[in-house]
């Protein structure tokens, strides 16, 4: 007997972190008694897609086909989630029963949920998945109509937004019977619009918004300059948080390749996009509470592996407030991202690679209570507490923090000071254009290399490759040998010396630069002696 | 008889014609036991085939394959046991088929599906 061949293919993007893989939904109706048979490793939400498919479908003025169907998800041994899938494997059933051409839907990447009304509905992570599609060949793409204008972003694609089945059927070849069928019942997820509720958009958030701290705003600067993390110490009050939640708004927009990265990442991690799902220019800002887990800061998961906070804030700011208050795995987690610029996370489900380029900000209070600052007179604490509290940031974790800082309250005659002067404090912006000359000098003097900021660079290129001249150097020596800084303390030294230089636009370094970048650089010990005049 | 048992019987009257049709010979209808009932045995060539027939009017609750469930299919496994240790048939050939009968508008649509269990 010669049975008519019913088979189609379509194709759709299996994600694993942020690397795609190209599936294969094929579809083929054999002649049994109707069923619906879903292979090729799909997890719980993924074979639930029968159902909305099926109802999608039906609900479109379309014909389900009445045998038995077996979809296979190729290739078969790479785990599937998700339900993006859905639009796919509707098209790949119709096109196997000859409702749609099977020649037209191979052309095509299909991504998008169903709704059971047969709307398109939208899905997470349509940036990588459709680089995957173009790198594998593919540069034809249906995705849903809501996630058009991130789909956009990747060049070279023809995109097409849908938010109907209907639509997609019609493209390939379907004889609707009147296109009223597939009206979309108007359900619209109702999502509290985020901006309203993120205070940072109505408080404009300015550097000059701080008052008193013009050494501290300072710091800040070269610390956006160079990209180099950031401790700051002080009491309650003083400004630690006011400070680094204005650091982002004085470093420069990313470049098209680190937004894309950015606007990925958070693509795979579902979080609801403020700017509209357009590419994110500015740098993301994270502050995770000190109750986080190991695996919600660097990613991790059941089964499949997602992104963590540190990945959300790829390049950007990781600001951990209360830094000694993290439980210590949690910090010593952070030890091999801020070495490599990216995590990599292990689960049943698969190996995930995230990028994690974060400019790390550390605040403490200077003990437990608080108070320990200044004569430490109101400190309630005794010496073993103060030791045991910031011992939890000593070791490897501060040897990649190249600038310690030590905040104090602004005293009343700073305040004064600040006032008085008040329209003259700096403004995020001004700051922000230093910083970006400042950057512009760095990548040039670094080009050839496989670094970008001061931050990036060794010490052992800068000694060997740009050199300081010779009173510079004694500077840093003589601070060397008054035990002022460790050796290693030296390398951050000079790290900070090119990026106070390149703030000023000098092309080298001079004592200053270097006098300023031991001041910034601080005591190896973290531990601010009391002096016992109680 | 009621409406719907009607329509049934005329499902197998047309489908038990249809085979008939295409060298079917018709050895039982209606077989019953404890377990249930057979719609349709028949014999093609040596091997004995054993018919489920499903009638609707109009697809209004789905194509009638629809509702041959798995549990329906299992106690057909089941009663084709049956029916051949009581028939003296153990061991013989046999085939499952279903048989759909559309009623629609004085029109009568048959569609036949066979090793479908």
């Amino acid at each position: 007997m010669i049975r008519k061949i019913l088979i189609a293919k379509a194709y759709a993007v299996s994600l694993l972190g942020l690397a795609g893989t190209i599936v294969e939904v094929e579809s083929e109706i054999s002649s049994s008694l109707p069923g619906f048979v879903l292979v090729g490793l799909p997890d719980a939400s993924l074979t639930e897609a029968k159902d909305r498919v099926r109802a999608a479908i039906q609900n479109s003025g379309l014909k389900m086909p009445d045998r038995r169907i077996t979809v296979n998800l190729s290739p078969a041994s790479v785990r599937k989630h998700g339900s993006s899938f859905d639009l796919a494997i509707a098209v790949s059933v119709l096109a196997a029963s000859g409702t749609l051409k099977p020649a037209s839907i191979s052309k095509w990447v299909h991504l998008g949920e169903l709704g059971l009304d047969g709307s398109v509905r939208r899905i997470n992570g349509i940036l990588p998945s459709l680089i995957a599609a173009k790198l594998a060949g593919i540069l034809h793409a249906i995705v849903p109509a809501a996630n058009l204008a991130e789909a956009s972003l990747v060049e070279g694609m023809h995109v097409l937004g849908v938010s109907h089945f209907g639509e997609v059927a019609k493209l390939h070849g379907a004889v609707l019977p009147s296109s009223d069928h597939w009206q979309p019942i108007d359900v619209q997820v109702k999502t509290a619009k985020a901006e309203v509720f993120d205070h940072r958009n109505f408080i404009n958030l300015d550097m000059s918004d701080v008052l008193g701290q013009q050494e501290a705003v300072d710091a800040l600067t070269v610390a956006a300059a160079g990209g180099h993390h950031l401790l700051m110490v002080g009491p309650p009050g003083a400004g630690k948080t006011m400070m680094a939640e204005r650091l982002p708004g004085i470093l420069p927009n990313l470049n098209l390749d680190d937004a894309l990265e950015t606007t990925a990442v958070l693509s795979i991690s579902g979080r609801s996009n403020s700017t509209n799902e357009n590419l994110i220019e500015r740098p993301p800002f994270e502050a995770p509470h000190h109750s986080a887990s190991v695996s919600s800061l660097v990613g991790g998961g059941m089964g499949m592996p997602r992104p963590g906070v540190i990945s959300l804030a790829n390049n950007g700011v990781l600001f951990l407030d209360e830094a000694p208050e993290f439980q210590k795995p949690v910090l010593e987690a952070l030890r091999q991202p801020l070495e490599s610029g990216e995590v990599i996370i292990n689960r049943s489900g698969g190996t995930a690679r995230f990028p994690a380029k974060f400019q790390l900000v550390l605040a403490a209070n200077p003990c437990p209570c608080g108070h320990g600052y200044g004569s430490g007179r109101n400190c309630r604490c005794n010496d073993q507490q103060r030791v045991k509290y910031l011992a939890k940031l000593s070791g490897p974790l501060l040897d990649r923090i190249d600038i310690r800082l030590n905040i104090n309250a602004a005293s009343p005659a700073q305040l004064a000071l600040a006032r008085a002067s008040g329209s003259h404090s700096v403004s995020s912006a001004e700051l922000r254009d230093r910083v970006t000359v400042a950057r512009k000098l760095a990548s040039k003097r670094l080009q050839g290399t496989p670094w970008q900021i001061n931050a990036q660079v060794p010490g052992s290129y800068l000694r060997k490759h740009l050199p300081l001249d010779s009173r510079s150097v004694i500077k840093l020596e003589d601070a060397l040998d008054k035990g002022r800084i460790s050796m290693r303390g030296f390398d951050r030294c000079l790290r900070l010396a090119w990026s106070n230089a390149d703030l000023e636009e000098r092309n080298q370094p001079n004592q200053l630069d270097v006098a300023k970048a031991i001041l910034l650089r601080g005591p190896e010990d973290l531990l601010i002696p009391r002096s016992d005049s109680k | 008889m009621a409406q719907k048992q009607l329509l049934g019987k005329y499902g197998e009257d047309v489908a038990a014609q249809f085979l008939q049709d295409r060298g079917y010979s018709i050895i039982d209808r209606n077989w019953r036991c404890s377990i249930g009932e057979i719609d349709l045995i028949a014999k093609y060539k040596s091997r004995l085939v054993f018919v489920e027939v499903k009638t609707r009017n109009g697809t209004g609750y789905g194509h009638p394959f629809e509702a041959i469930t798995n549990s329906k299919v299992l106690r057909m496994r089941k009663l084709v046991s049956q029916w051949c240790s009581q028939n003296g048939a153990l061991g013989s050939e046999v085939r499952l088929d279903a048989i759909a009968v559309l009623v629609r508008g004085g029109r009568v649509g048959i569609e036949h599906l066979k090793q479908v269990f």
